[in-house]
C-alpha cells in the first residue's frame, strides 16, 4: 500500500500530548451518542477520526472546541483537556477557546464576503493586527500558507463564495489558520470535493501538520491512510480501537475495525 | 416448448404495456385538467382585478379636470389687501358675475352667483396677496365653479330632466352654454386635489392634507415597528431558549396577527389616548396603533428571513470564535436584512391601507388644514377615502375614486419596491 508507506516516511510529531479526552459521554437529550471516549491527540501530528455513519466520530470532533454548546439538548460529560486544562470548565470562554482551536466544516462554507474579508475576519475580530499593512501581510501569509495565494493573489476583493469548491475549502483553511490556532479540526474537508481537489487539500494537510495539530473526521479510509499519523476507528458511539495509522491499517486489534478497514461494512 | 414459453411472455409484456398506455392517457388527461383550473382561476383573480381597475380609473378620471370660469376682476385702488376680508371679496366676484350677464333680474341673482365656487374668493385673496401690486388694475383670473356646474360640464347632469328634478335649473343652464360660447369656462387640469386639504365644497377639496397625515402615521410606524420588530425576531430566533415560554410568545405572535385591527384601535383609545393622555387625531397616535398591528407581521417575515440563512454560516463564524452577538451582527442579520425588509414594506402597506382602527383615535375628524406635523390633527388616505364616499355630494364620488387611484399607486409602488429590493438583495447559496 502506496499511501502506508509514505506514512512511515513522514517523521513523528513532537510525542507531547496536545488534547485529551478522558471519559467523554455526549447526550442529545436522552440518547446517549459517546460512550466513555478515552482518546489522546498528539502535538503536530493528524489524527483521523474513521468509522461508519452515525458513529460520532463528527461529535466526538466538535467537542474539542465546543461547537456543542449551540446544540441546546446537548450535554457533555468526562473532560477533554488542552495542555492539562479542562475546556469545559467554567472559567473557559468557548469564544475564546474556539480562537485556539480553528475548524473547517464539510461543506465549504466561506462568507458571503470578499476573499480578503473572509480571512481578515477572524484577526479583526479578536483584535490580533493593529494596522492596515500588518492585516494585508496576514492575510497574505494565511493564503500562502494554504496554497491558495497564487489562485486568489489578483482578485481579493472578489467575493469568496465565487471560487471553486476546491478553492472555496482552501480558502476556509486559510480563514481558520488566520487566527493561528494552535488545533485545527477538519470534519470531512473532501467530502464535498473531486479527487484533484482532494490530493491538494491532503498536500496542504502535510504541511500544515508542521506547525499544528490536525484532527480530521474523514470517511475515506484511504485518505486516513494518507494523511495521518495516528486512527481512531468509532463505531456505535464507542471509540474501538486508536492507534498509529500504519498499525490499525496493516494489523487491527479490534475485528470491528478490520471489518471496517477491509470493506465488510460500513 | 421454450418458443410457446417466450411468446407467452411477449404477450403478458405488450399487455403489460398496454396497460401502462391505458393508464398514461388518464394521467394525462388529469394534467391538462388541473392546468386548466389553475388558467380558470388565474382568470377569474385577472378579471375582477381589471374589473376593479376599470370601475375606479373610469369614475376617477374626470376628478383630474376641474371646471373653472374666467371672471375679469376689477381691483380698486382703494382696497387694501391686508385689511380685505372674505365679503369684501365675495362681493368682487358677483360683481363680476354681474357685470358678465348684465341682464339677470335681482330676483336670479342668487342662482348666478351660484355658478361660481362658493369659495373661489379664498383663492381670489391668496392671488391677492401674492401680488399686492395688482391692487387698482382690472385682472382676469380663472376661478373654480360650483360642483353642479362642473357635474353638468362633465355630463353627469342630464339636461333632459324636468327642471325640478334637476341640480341646475334652466336660467344657468343658459349662463353656462353663454359662458361656454365666449370660452369662458373650461375644464382645467385639478391641481387643487392634489395640493388642498378637505374641504366642504368638493370643487376645492383635496387630498393633500390625508396623504401628509398617511405619511407621518406611516412615518411614526416605521419608526417604531422596524427596530421593534427586528429586535424582537433576532431575540427569539437567535438567542432565546426554545422551550414552553417562546412557544407561547410565538403562538401568541401569530394570534396577534389575526386580530381585528378594530380591537388595536379600541386599545389605542384606552392606551394611549385616555390614559397617556397623548393628542386626538394625530398621527403620532395613528403610528403608534398601527405599529401594534404591523409588529406580528414584522416579527413573523423577520423571522422567515433568519431562518432562511443558512446554518453554514453561523457554524462558520461561530467556529473562527465570533461569539453570539458578533455572528448575528456580521452574518446573520446583513443576510436576512432584505427579507426583513421586504416583510416591513408589505406591514406597511397594510398599514397604509388601514382605517377600522384609525377611526377609533379619532383620525376620521374633518380637517381641511394639511398637518404639519405628526402631532398636528390629521386624517390619512383610506379614512379620507372613507369621508368623502359617505358625502352626499356627486362630484364627491369621482373623488373618492381618484383618492383610490392615488392610494393604489402608492400601494402598487410599495410592492414593487419590496420585490425589486428582494431580487437586488436576494443571495443564493
Amino acid at each position: 500500500m502506496a499511501a502506508v508507506e509514505q506514512v512511515v516516511q513522514s517523521e513523528p510529531g513532537t510525542g507531547r500530548v496536545k488534547m485529551r479526552g478522558d471519559n467523554v459521554r455526549v447526550y442529545y437529550g436522552e440518547k446517549q451518542a459517546l460512550f466513555d471516549v478515552n482518546l489522546d491527540i498528539y502535538e503536530r501530528e493528524v489524527t483521523a477520526l474513521i468509522g461508519p455513519s452515525g458513529c460520532g466520530k463528527s461529535t466526538f470532533l466538535r467537542c474539542l472546541n465546543r461547537m456543542n454548546d449551540v446544540v441546546e439538548i446537548c450535554r457533555v460529560e468526562g473532560s477533554i483537556t488542552m495542555d492539562g486544562q479542562d475546556i469545559y470548565a467554567k472559567d473557559v470562554d468557548p469564544v475564546h477557546l474556539r480562537a485556539q482551536v480553528g475548524m473547517v466544516f464539510q461543506k465549504p462554507n466561506p462568507f458571503p464576503k470578499s476573499i480578503y474579508d473572509n480571512v481578515a475576519y477572524g484577526p479583526r475580530i479578536h483584535g490580533l493586527v493593529s494596522s492596515k499593512s500588518q492585516l494585508d501581510d496576514l492575510v497574505e501569509e494565511s493564503l500562502r500558507k494554504a496554497s491558495i495565494w497564487e489562485e486568489v493573489k489578483d482578485r481579493l476583493d472578489a467575493p469568496g463564495t465565487g471560487l471553486s469548491g476546491g478553492q472555496q475549502q482552501r480558502l476556509c483553511i486559510a480563514r481558520a489558520i488566520a487566527v493561528k490556532p494552535e488545533v485545527i479540526l477538519m470534519d470531512e474537508p473532501c467530502s464535498a470535493l473531486d479527487p484533484i481537489a482532494t490530493a491538494k487539500i491532503e498536500d496542504l494537510i502535510h504541511e500544515l501538520r508542521e506547525n499544528y495539530t490536525i484532527v480530521i473526521v474523514t470517511h475515506s479510509m484511504q485518505q486516513a491512510a494518507r494523511v495521518s499519523q495516528k486512527t481512531a476507528f468509532f463505531h456505535l458511539g464507542n471509540l474501538v480501537e486508536v492507534g498509529d495509522t500504519e498499525k490499525i491499517f496493516t494489523n487491527p486489534e479490534d475485528e470491528r475495525t478490520q471489518g471496517y478497514i477491509t470493506g465488510r461494512f460500513g | 416448448m421454450t418458443d410457446t414459453a417466450m411468446t407467452t411472455e411477449a404477450i403478458k409484456q405488450e399487455e403489460r404495456q398496454s396497460k401502462i398506455r391505458a393508464n398514461l392517457k388518464a394521467r394525462h388527461a388529469a394534467e391538462k385538467r388541473f392546468r386548466s383550473y389553475g388558467l380558470v382561476a388565474i382568470g377569474a383573480a385577472l378579471l375582477a382585478l381589471s374589473t376593479l381597475f376599470f370601475t375606479i380609473i373610469s369614475n376617477g378620471a374626470s376628478a383630474l379636470f376641474q371646471t373653472e370660469v374666467r371672471m375679469t376682476i376689477q381691483l380698486d385702488s382703494t382696497l387694501d389687501p391686508e385689511t380685505m376680508r372674505a365679503g369684501d371679496y365675495q362681493i368682487l366676484i358677483k360683481k363680476s358675475l354681474r357685470d358678465m350677464f348684465p341682464d339677470v333680474a335681482r330676483r336670479d341673482r342668487k342662482d348666478l352667483y351660484a355658478v361660481v365656487s362658493n369659495g373661489a374668493w379664498y383663492e381670489l385673496l391668496n392671488h391677492v396677496q401674492a401680488n399686492p401690486d395688482l391692487v387698482g388694475q382690472t385682472i382676469e383670473i380663472w376661478l373654480p365653479a360650483a360642483d353642479d356646474v362642473d357635474m353638468l360640464m362633465k355630463g353627469y347632469i342630464d339636461r333632459e330632466l324636468p327642471e325640478s328634478d334637476r341640480r341646475v335649473n334652466d336660467q344657468q343652464i343658459a349662463w353656462i352654454d353663454a359662458l361656454v360660447a365666449n370660452d369662458a369656462i373650461e375644464k382645467k387640469f385639478n391641481t387643487r386635489l392634489f395640493t388642498s386639504g378637505d374641504s366642504r365644497e368638493p370643487e376645492l377639496a383635496g387630498f393633500a392634507g390625508a396623504a401628509v397625515g398617511s405619511f407621518y402615521t406611516l412615518l411614526v410606524t416605521l419608526a417604531l415597528s422596524f427596530p421593534i420588530g427586528v429586535a424582537a425576531a433576532v431575540y427569539l430566533e437567535e438567542f432565546a431558549p426554545k422551550n414552553k415560554w417562546t412557544d407561547l410568545i410565538e403562538v401568541n405572535i401569530n394570534n396577534l396577527a389575526a386580530v381585528p385591527s378594530i380591537v388595536f384601535g379600541l386599545l389605542g383609545l384606552a392606551l394611549f389616548l385616555n390614559w397617556f393622555g397623548l393628542p386626538r387625531s394625530a398621527p403620532l397616535v395613528g403610528g403608534m396603533v398601527l405599529t401594534l398591528m404591523t409588529l406580528p407581521t414584522i416579527i413573523i417575515a423577520s423571522r422567515a428571513s433568519l431562518k432562511s440563512v443558512p446554518p453554514s454560516i453561523r457554524e462558520a463564524a461561530l467556529g473562527m470564535g465570533a461569539s453570539r452577538l458578533q455572528v448575528v451582527g456580521h452574518h446573520v442579520l446583513p443576510l436576512a436584512l432584505p427579507g426583513m425588509l421586504t416583510g416591513t414594506i408589505i406591514g406597511m402597506a397594510q398599514a397604509l391601507g388601514e382605517t377600522a382602527p384609525l377611526l377609533m383615535i379619532g383620525m376620521v375628524a374633518f380637517i381641511a388644514d394639511i398637518p404639519g406635523g405628526p402631532t398636528d390633527p390629521a386624517t390619512v388616505m383610506p379614512v379620507q377615502i372613507y369621508l368623502w364616499a359617505d358625502s352626499p355630494e356627486r362630484a364627491f364620488v369621482e373623488r373618492t375614486s381618484a383618492a383610490i387611484m392615488a392610494l393604489l399607486a402608492f400601494l402598487i409602488a410599495m410592492n414593487l419596491s419590496a420585490v425589486l429590493l428582494r431580487k437586488r438583495f436576494e443571495r443564493r447559496w
